[in-house]
């Protein structure tokens, strides 16, 4: 019979079925940060236990690091409490530790691809929503809280429930202008941010099949914002290619017979979904969010919309975001001014993000008074990026150019938003408070979106910009 | 597991919160989980909207004490940190009702031992309706006829069959039991390719 990708993974992972009914489901590889492990270490001590497989275990530290000056320790003396525990914690149980001085540091959900640790066929988990974002190699990523870490540690292992599947098909070819982040923004705006509870979304159609692994990246990273816990795309040549040469992916002979399993794991021809939905790649214009959570969103040329014609379930929501977003309904949001840019965090934060971004401010400067960053995604970004001279590039034209971290993407480290400030954000998130000012607000968008609006001060069409 | 793991039945005052997509970042927001234990976070639950509301539900002198969350749609949404449900339960929350919950926080409640029950949207409406007029009456949250007994009213909750046992037989902190399977996590550890080294 023709099986999903998600049938066999979690097949090939059955450890048992527990008596609450739930699956034993084992998990291949685990990515811990400093934020949700350190309780999780606590509750393994407590218990007396051990890490069961400690080499399955990869860490980082990425929330609360300074993106501006990395010296030890750190001004913030619960920042540094908290990177001091998290290597205490890996040298005592044994588990590889990239940290600062490590050339491999950076965002988890960009280092466990870019190092080839997360690979096809795998069950992956992370006390991190964004988990989601390894899927795009065709692995099952779940993101998980402190105790499911606590478990994972211990013994390697998840209770969970088998979620059902939806595949989402995106056909044909999207308008220049138009990215990977416009068509997951597009998804969730369709399917709304709790359409996906239950769900794994597989991305599918010729759209998805044409993308490059990094596009991939940033539609499978949002899945969660759509309320689907695991989003992945089929491993393909795309997959293979991106992995060949990395450091942590097999080599040589080995190389190839992980390729054939890997083959192996991909939805068959003929696999019956729980659902499927459809979507025209070539009706998709830039998009940005407008409100205080990923699904209220628009295209560019759209005028921001009146709670009057909401639906009637979401027209409190629409006006309670509307009022804290300060937007005034029936204009059009282009011509919105800014007050920051952001380009960075681990939906937009890769070469390729900050390439699309250059293309718009090359040989441009930023608006006045505009506070705008740029943060690689990991240290292997920010030295490639800085060896195609990008850095400079984004310099030269007023960006401040970052240390590999989430930085503003949530107000953990340094970098924060201001009373009432306007941010236009190549990151995941714009709910309230989400950039570290109560009063704070966050525009969503593609990172040549964000270049474009750090030009004219004011949110454009990326369109009206591109060479 | 402890007898004292198992939730069969809970009752106690009910604090109703309104609104859909109650995402964790507002449930406790990021600045608080700069920390490595989960002490104190009662303290900052809801924060922002607490200082932005004045008559917010958490504010209110009548429902200090409550220990059953009532709320609307895709409560918990976002991130994944258990900081959130950390912070109910440490303010006193017990239970909670709700008509959907996103899954990363259902199940972060569940492994601390915090049941999440789902109600249709018109007995969620007659629950709240209850609760407004009758602030100081206990509402029960039975997991194991899977009911929530409010008035004299019954009404059907969901509740997951794996959650609903995992509770009812105190297996919520799963580290034990999935640690019984020894010999069976490490044949399933020999079968992937990826562990044995392809
Ligand atoms: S970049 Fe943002 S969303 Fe991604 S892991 Fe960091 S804080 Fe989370």
């Amino acid at each position: 019979m023709a099986e999903t990708l998600l049938d066999k993974v979690w097949q090939a992972h059955t450890v048992r079925t527990l008596p609450s009914g739930q699956t034993q489901l084992f998990i291949g590889l685990h990515l811990i940060h400093e934020v949700t492990s350190p309780q999780a270490f606590q509750m393994l001590r407590e218990a007396g236990l051990k890490v069961r497989f400690p080499g399955r275990t990869f860490a980082t530290i990425d929330h609360i690091v300074p993106t501006a000056s990395q010296a030890r320790p750190f001004a913030d003396a619960m920042a540094e409490e908290m990177a001091v525990h998290l290597a205490r914690n890996c040298n005592e149980f044994d588990i590889p530790f990239f940290d600062l001085d490590s050339e491999r540091q950076g965002i988890v959900h960009v280092i466990g691809p870019e190092l080839g640790i997360t690979q096809p066929g795998m069950t992956v988990a992370c006390g991190d929503s964004h988990t989601s974002t390894h899927g795009a190699l065709g692995a099952l990523a779940f993101g998980i809280g402190t105790s499911q870490v606590r478990d994972v540690l211990a013994t390697q292992c998840l209770a969970m429930t088998k979620p059902k599947l939806r595949q989402i098909r995106v056909e044909g070819k999207p308008a220049r202008g138009v990215y990977a982040k416009d068509v997951i923004l597009t998804i969730i705006r369709r399917l709304g941010v709790n359409g996906g509870v239950g769900y794994a979304y597989e991305y599918a159609g010729s759209a998805i099949e044409v993308m490059s692994m990094e596009e991939r990246l940033t539609i499978c990273n949002m899945s969660i914002e759509g309320g689907a816990r695991v989003g992945y795309v089929n491993p393909d040549e795309t997959t293979f290619e991106y992995l060949k040469d990395r450091p942590f992916a097999p080599t040589g002979e080995a190389f190839n017979r992980a390729v054939a399993w890997w083959k192996s794991m991909a939805t068959d021809p003929g696999a019956a979904f729980d659902d499927v939905v459809r979507l025209d790649a070539a009706s998709i214009e830039p998009m940005l969010t407008w409100g205080i959570n990923p699904g209220q969103s628009i295209g560019v040329t759209e005028p921001i919309p009146d709670s009057s014609n909401a639906p009637d379930a979401d027209r409190i929501a629409w006006s309670e975001a509307l009022a804290f977003m300060s937007l005034e309904p029936g204009r059009t949001i282009a011509g919105t001014p800014i007050d920051v840019a952001f380009i960075g965090s681990c939906t937009n934060g890769r070469l390729s993000d900050l390439r699309a971004a250059a293309e718009v401010v090359r040989g441009r400067k930023i608006a006045k008074g505009l506070r705008a960053l740029v943060v690689p995604g990991s240290q292997a970004v920010a030295r490639t990026a800085e060896a195609e001279g990008l850095h400079e590039l984004f310099l030269t034209a007023g960006f401040e150019w970052r240390k590999a971290g989430c930085s503003l993407c949530l107000g953990m480290n340094e970098d924060k938003l201001t009373g009432r400030e306007l941010c236009a954000a190549s990151s995941n998130r714009n709910f309230k408070g989400r950039m570290g000012s109560p009063i704070g607000r966050t525009l969503l968008m593609s990172p040549a979106m964000v270049a474009a609006a750090a030009i004219r001060g004011q949110i454009v069409d990326v369109r009206e910009m591109l060479p | 597991m402890r007898p004292d793991d198992i939730r069969r039945r809970i009752s106690g005052r009910a604090i109703p919160l309104s609104g859909n997509d109650i995402d964790t970042d507002r449930i406790i927001p990021a600045r608080f989980l700069k920390s490595i234990t989960f002490e104190g976070l009662e303290a900052h639950v809801f924060e922002d909207d607490r200082r932005q509301m004045p008559d917010h539900p958490f504010n209110q002198p009548r429902h200090q004490g409550a220990t059953i969350l009532l709320v609307g749609q895709n409560f918990g949404c976002g991130s994944s940190r258990e900081h959130a449900p950390e912070a109910l339960r440490r303010w006193g929350i017990r239970g909670i009702v709700g008509e959907s919950f996103a899954e990363i926080f259902f199940g972060n409640c569940t492994a601390i031992g915090l049941p999440c029950l789902a109600l249709n949207s018109g007995d969620l409406a007659r629950l709240n309706k209850f609760v407004a007029q009758h602030p100081d009456h206990e509402i029960v949250l039975d997991l194991e006829d899977r009911v929530v007994r409010f008035d004299t009213r019954n009404v059907p909750a969901l509740l997951s069959d794996g959650a609903r046992n995992q509770l009812l037989i105190g297996t919520w902190n799963a580290t034990g039991v999935l640690l019984e399977a020894e010999n069976e996590i490490d044949r399933v550890a020999r079968s992937l390719p990826y562990v044995t080294g392809y």
